[in-house]
């Protein structure tokens, strides 16, 4: 990795850093609301579902624009804390936890799905409370969907670029990552460095679903 | 004697629940009735899996559901085992780890029951490090049934525990269960539509139509009633008796129980003296005779008895209802009715051709 200068690895730091940091909050807040998709009887589910999925469809710039709009200094956001989110760091959390949401809430919400309430009222009846059963049981059984769900909301974080630069801007050290990077050395005709981010990425990413698919084929769900 | 009490009306999408029950806080109570009656919804309102409106629920002096002032204990904070029809153990676990789920939960004050009791019981010792994935069908469920045990329990609620096994499995599962029930004490409510597993296993019976209950009480008393035995789909049934066992006259091949002062001879047994053993006697197995007790015939098994009640059944035949002190019913024809002048309160003795034993209930 010759090729890559200090900007380049400080691009790489942002990148690692912002995906930790969605998937830690996409599993805080992905957790419960997968296993209320996965159990509601709610009429407003399939609403819910849609709006999880729409940054799959959506293009990144509509879903950056808005979260640009309401991390501003006039946004709902900015003006209730009272500063600026926008083209910062946090303000890029924010986006990316919008914008990989389907990637952490759907394999999650499966695996709920396969494990049913059955393991859980089984548990109950053992005297487990419900926070007790769930992470006892519940999370042990759905582990697959735990894996899936971290590697690919990571992923996802890592490739982002439109979300990214709508929100983030492209400040070295703060809000440039890995594939705006790209972008940049593209822009002053940098096409060696350019190649070797990119080779990166691709290798990343194609290992990061391999390992996926391996996973939920092979994956023996045994702890103790 | 403290007593279960529940009241769930409510209306599910496929039916309507409304039972009033109240049966007392031992033996085995049999919930009966065919597919689709409710037996399983019941089961689970009464372990508060399904919350019920204006349910109500208390166990001896203990109040578990009162929706009028929005009381309703959560399962893990009732003291019930609950048996589900599929064992549910948990696949990341053991066999010992899931036996020690429920142990671990349970302070140690209020522990009853210890591992090498259950282990013994049901004869699960040799699997204890295995995998769940490496069990059969009927290993599993005993597990599930000893991890349900193992929370010292004060009532067992067990919902088809045999259903999705084979003969031979429930055979081999069917006295574990009787046992646990003789050596824990612990009240047990048992969800079946299977006729065989309720006579040798249950003590009374709630049987359960369309999620009403149609009627409940005493096993022997229920079969043998002249009313209920077209509802069980075991009309052949004439008795029920729990006899101990007197004596073995191997010579003969023959085993002795006594019954209320009376004797009953059976096949040779490998159950020692002293211990009670259920037999069921077929009503087409019993004749009523009018005469002494010392009159000479083959027949080895003969009761005194006092005739209940008498019912005709069809154009040809007619139930009688005996007392040797428990219900005896005997189908005999309508002739020798007209001919002996069968009536009730009279004195006869009844005559047994055969007493069934369990084995060949489930055959």
């Amino acid at each position: 990795m010759g090729a890559l200068t200090d900007l380049d690895l400080s691009a790489l730091w942002v990148s690692v850093r912002l995906a930790t940091m969605t998937v830690v909050v996409l599993l805080i807040v992905g957790t419960p609301l997968a296993w209320w998709l996965a159990h509601t009887r709610s009429r407003i589910r399939p609403i819910v579902e849609a709006a999880v999925a729409l940054p799959i469809v959506l293009p990144p710039t509509v879903l950056g624009f808005y979260i640009l709009v309401a991390l501003g200094p006039y946004g709902p956001l900015g003006r209730f804390a009272d500063l600026s989110l926008a083209f910062t760091f946090t303000g890029l959390v924010i986006a990316s936890v919008f914008y990989s949401m389907p990637f952490v809430i759907q394999p999650l919400q499966s695996a709920f799905e396969a494990v049913g309430k059955a393991p859980l009222e089984a548990a109950w009846s053992l005297r487990a409370s419900k926070w007790d059963a769930f992470v006892t049981v519940i999370s042990p059984i759905a582990l697959r969907g735990y894996i899936s769900a971290i590697v690919l909301g990571f992923a996802h974080t890592m490739g982002e670029f439109g979300v990214v630069l709508m929100v983030g801007g492209s400040i070295p050290g703060q809000t440039r990552v890995l594939s705006t990077t790209i972008f940049e050395h593209v822009e002053v005709m940098e096409y060696a460095q350019a190649h070797a981010i990119s080779a990166f990425m691709l290798a990343f990413s194609f290992l990061v679903l391999l390992a996926v698919y391996i996973t939920n084929r092979r994956f023996p769900i045994h702890v103790s | 004697m403290s007593h279960l009490l529940a009241r769930f009306d409510v209306r599910f999408p496929a039916f309507h629940l409304d039972v009033d029950v109240d049966v007392p806080m031992s033996g085995i109570t049999a919930i009966f009735g065919p597919s689709g009656s409710g037996k399983t919804t019941l089961l689970r309102c009464l372990a508060g899996l399904e919350r019920v409106p204006n349910g109500f629920m208390q166990f001896g002096t203990d109040v578990w559901q009162d929706e009028k002032i929005g009381l309703c204990l959560p399962l893990y904070k009732r003291p019930i085992g609950y048996v589900f029809q599929e064992p549910r153990l948990f696949p990341h676990y053991n066999v010992r780890a899931n036996l020690l789920y429920g142990y671990n939960r349970v302070p140690s004050e209020a522990r009853r029951i210890d591992i090498e009791q259950v282990v013994d019981i049901l004869g699960i010792d040799h699997l204890l490090e295995r995998r769940i994935q490496k069990l059969s069908g009927g290993e599993q469920q005993r597990v599930a049934i000893g991890r349900a045990l193992l929370t010292s329990p004060k009532l067992l609620l067990l919902d088809e525990p045999l259903a999705s096994l084979d003969i031979q499995r429930k055979q081999e599962l069917l006295p574990f269960i009787r046992r646990l029930h003789e050596e824990l004490r612990i009240p047990v409510m048992y969800v079946s539509h299977a006729i065989a597993e309720i006579l040798q296993l249950a003590d009374r019976v709630v049987l359960l139509k369309e999620g009403k209950i149609a009627a409940a009480g005493a096993l022997n008393e229920m079969f043998t009633s002249l009313q209920f035995r077209g509802h069980f789909g075991a009309h052949r049934i004439g008795a029920i008796l729990d006899a101990r066992v007197a004596a073995h006259e191997t010579q003969y091949g023959l085993t002795q129980l006594e019954f209320n002062g009376q004797s009953l001879f059976v096949p040779l047994q490998s159950v020692s003296v002293g211990q009670v053993m259920r037999v069921h006697i077929l009503s087409s197995d019993v004749s009523v005779v009018i005469g002494r007790t010392d009159c000479p015939t083959s027949v080895l098994n003969i009761l005194e008895a006092t005739i209940v009640e008498i019912q005709a059944i069809d154009q040809s035949s007619v139930d009688v209802l005996l007392d040797i002190g428990a219900p005896l019913v005997a189908s005999i024809t309508r002739k020798s009715l007209v001919i002996l002048g069968l009536k009730p309160g009279q004195r006869v003795l009844a005559h047994i051709k055969a007493i069934a034993l369990n084995e060949e209930l489930m055959a």
